[in-house]
């Protein structure tokens, strides 16, 4: 489906999402708080069911962090991307693992290398690193002077 | 052709004399001890990453290197000689590393295979969770370098342990010598 | 560990925790996985990760856009050149490059020769880990003569660090055509073991089949790919979906079988074989004359904003995110790995089942564990 289309469609679902046209896919931004409705909407949209959660990841933009969500409908084959902005002080969102059974793995990595705290997760303990490790390494002030050389 | 001389490669170590009604051999018993400890090392598979492959290489038909008698590869360490280290040490598995050691019975040799294990390799600049190089957590023999190495180079460290440990002095022995 | 201790707390009477790795010979790998049984039944896995975990993605935004690829060699090292060509790309987009004809038809090459010697691999460590050591040896005879190919042109046998943004590194060895069909000539004989080994072996078959079920809605759920997501009737070959290079105008289908059990797991894998060795008859004989890299800069700097781009890997999808803020090193890279998603998928299909059939769930799902830790 061409993107012109589909930006029609979305804004029709999602009406308070701001839309970037910029970029491959469509970038749409939303709000914390109707995040997880929106995720719900887009789950259970007849016309073309977003049910394939391919990459869930954050960015740190040191003033604030941002969540992406890499969505694509296996009947049409179309992708969208989803980004949520977080308060530095306190990241909190929703978790959609009830949604996509993939996430409760990727937000447990999320959380075990940013610190971001998803609400209602089943299970969110460290992934990677070890249980007792200090800190969230892939934060830009992450402060690590024996192993990380500021070139 | 029977030599009698004491070479250090896989020939046995001993005067052989023939005489009527058999034969005498004459050695020392830490010799043929060696020799026979050498020609029968049995690995343990504890493979991390990459260089795992490449062991397993050496393993299969084209590289063999049961002909060197490591051919029986322990899955535990309590039954093993020599632990080959293929692979990237993390922070998380040091520990684990120290305790496979700490299980193995003597005497027991390392070998660190490929860059990551004898110093970080490629992941030795900025990265957070890597030990750089196995030789932190346990005393290594033998180093091997290459991302990966090749079969033959691992085979070239497998001979080498060998003429090391037809030598014969511990690691121990060796520490006080020096 | 404190949640081994928090798990032996919610457990019912009777039942037994015991731990798989992280040093086993079947996990492939530094797995860990907890296991929850009561007698032989599986009430729980969960699998424990981080012991290879590299900080790839951290290390990435301190290396330029020429030396990020080659830390991707190092995740899923047996498909190494599909990992690099994914990287690659993602830069070629960024920055508009044009990839010459050539240089494109020789990545497929390597590309799907890559495939299959990670799918012998596959094979013949997963019928080890169901006991038998004869495949083993059989497995590893095709990838050597596939790793003296590779070596010859690309300079390795593992990490060959062949695709550079722009093309490949160097141009084909003059021996690389004959080579390859004296390869196709070998596998076509030789191929016929395979079945008559493991897939027509009655004890194979009746540990394979109905062991480690998977729905196609669950697969989509779990973010499965690849031949595991493909062995429960998922369409979702990239190559088919989302063409990059030339697959658009090659001829080959995607396999996909509707039991969704570790045997049609293991069937896709096989017959995924034939297709590959199906591309390159195609190709060996028409790769164009030409360059075999765009001119480009000596410094790349990509645009700011961002990018995505998703190759098949003998696993699965795997994907290549890069923020960037216009300076010479990536912002921030994200992996989208396969293996991480399938292996989420594990406890929902071993629930329920012996322990004897994980390890041939397991060896269905083909993990590779850097690959998942990165």
């Amino acid at each position: 489906m061409l993107k012109e289309e589909l930006t029609i469609i979305i804004k029709e679902l999602l009406p308070n999402a701001v839309i970037e046209e910029a970029g491959e896919w469509l970038n749409c931004s939303l709000e914390a708080s109707e995040f997880k409705q929106a995720a719900l909407q887009l789950r259970n949209f007849n016309q073309m069911p977003f049910d394939f959660l391919f990459c869930l990841t954050c960015v740190d933009w040191k003033t604030h962090f941002t969540m992406v969500y890499h969505l694509r409908s296996k009947k049409t084959n179309d992708n969208i991307v989803i980004k949520v902005k977080l308060n530095r002080d306190t990241p909190e969102i929703d978790t959609v693992s009830d949604i996509w059974r993939t996430a409760e793995f990727h937000e447990r990595e999320v959380f075990d290398l940013f610190g971001i705290i998803f609400l209602q997760h089943p299970d969110l303990r460290r992934l990677l690193l070890t249980d007792d490790w200090v800190g969230y390494p892939l934060r830009k002030d992450y402060d690590d002077p024996i192993n990380m050389i500021k070139l | 052709m029977v030599s009698t001389e004491n070479k250090t490669n896989q020939e046995f170590p001993g005067q052989i004399h023939e005489t009527a009604g058999g034969g005498i051999v004459l050695s020392k018993l830490d010799d043929v001890i060696n020799w026979a400890r050498s020609n029968s090392l049995w690995p343990l598979t504890f493979a991390t990453s990459c260089c795992g492959i490449e062991m397993m290489a050496v393993a299969s038909a084209k590289y063999d290197f049961s002909r060197f008698g490591f051919e029986v590869a322990r899955a535990t360490p309590r039954q093993a000689d020599v632990i080959i280290i293929a692979g990237t040490i993390v922070n998380k598995m040091a520990p684990v590393l120290k305790r496979l050691y700490d299980q193995m019975a003597d005497p027991k040799y390392v070998i660190a295979m490929g860059a990551c294990a004898i110093s970080g390799g490629p992941f030795f600049y900025n990265t957070y969770s890597v030990v750089k190089g196995a030789d932190h957590v346990i005393p290594v023999d033998v180093y091997i370098p290459g991302c990966p190495p090749r079969p033959e180079a691992l085979l070239h460290a497998l001979i080498s342990l060998q003429d090391k440990i037809k030598m014969g002095m511990t690691r121990e022995q060796i520490k006080q010598s020096v | 560990m404190k949640t081994m201790v928090e798990e032996i707390g919610k457990t019912v009477e009777g039942d037994l925790i015991i731990n798989v790795g992280p040093q086993h010979p079947a996990t492939h790998g530094v797995l860990h996985l907890v296991i929850t049984l009561n007698g032989e039944t599986i009430k729980k896995v969960e699998p424990h990760l981080g012991y290879i975990h590299r900080s790839i993605e951290k290390m990435c935004e301190s290396l330029t856009y020429r030396q990020f690829i080659y830390t991707t060699s190092r995740m899923d090292y047996l498909s190494a050149h599909i990992n690099n060509h994914a990287c690659a790309m993602v830069v070629e987009k960024a920055l508009q490059i044009e990839v010459p004809a050539r240089a494109q038809v020789i990545r497929v090459l390597m590309d799907e020769l890559t495939r299959i010697a990670s799918h012998e691999l596959w094979w013949g460590a997963m019928a080890m880990d169901l006991g038998a050591f004869t495949p083993f040896f059989h497995a590893f005879r095709e990838r050597e003569t596939i790793n003296d190919i590779m070596e010859e042109t690309c300079g390795a046998r593992l990490t060959m660090n062949y695709n550079v943004p722009g093309g490949v590194m160097a141009d084909l060895h003059p021996n690389f055509v004959e080579r390859v069909k004296n390869f196709l000539k070998l596998y076509k004989l030789k191929i016929h073991e395979y079945d008559e080994l493991v897939t027509g072996n009655i004890i194979f078959q009746n540990r394979m089949k109905g062991v480690g079920f998977l729905s196609a809605e669950d697969a989509i759920s779990y973010g499965v790919t690849g031949p595991a997501a493909r062995g429960s009737g998922v369409s979702c070959d990239v190559r088919k979906h989302f063409p990059y290079e030339i697959y658009q105008q090659l001829q080959f289908d995607e396999i996909l079988e509707t039991a969704g059990d570790s045997f049609a797991r293991y069937m896709v894998r096989l017959r995924e074989m034939n297709e590959s060795i199906k591309i390159i008859e195609q190709l060996i004989d028409m790769i164009p004359e030409g360059d075999f890299q765009a001119k480009t800069k000596a410094v790349l700097k990509l645009p700011k904003g961002e990018f995505f781009q998703s190759v098949e890997t003998a696993r699965g999808e795997l994907g290549v995110y890069i923020v960037s803020e216009g300076g010479t090193t990536p912002y921030r890279i994200k992996f989208r790995s396969p293996g991480f998603s399938n292996l989420s998928a594990l406890n929902h299909m071993t629930t329920g089942e012996k322990l004897g059939d994980l390890v041939a769930s397991m060896g269905t799902l083909d993990l590779v564990i850097p690959d998942i830790d990165r």
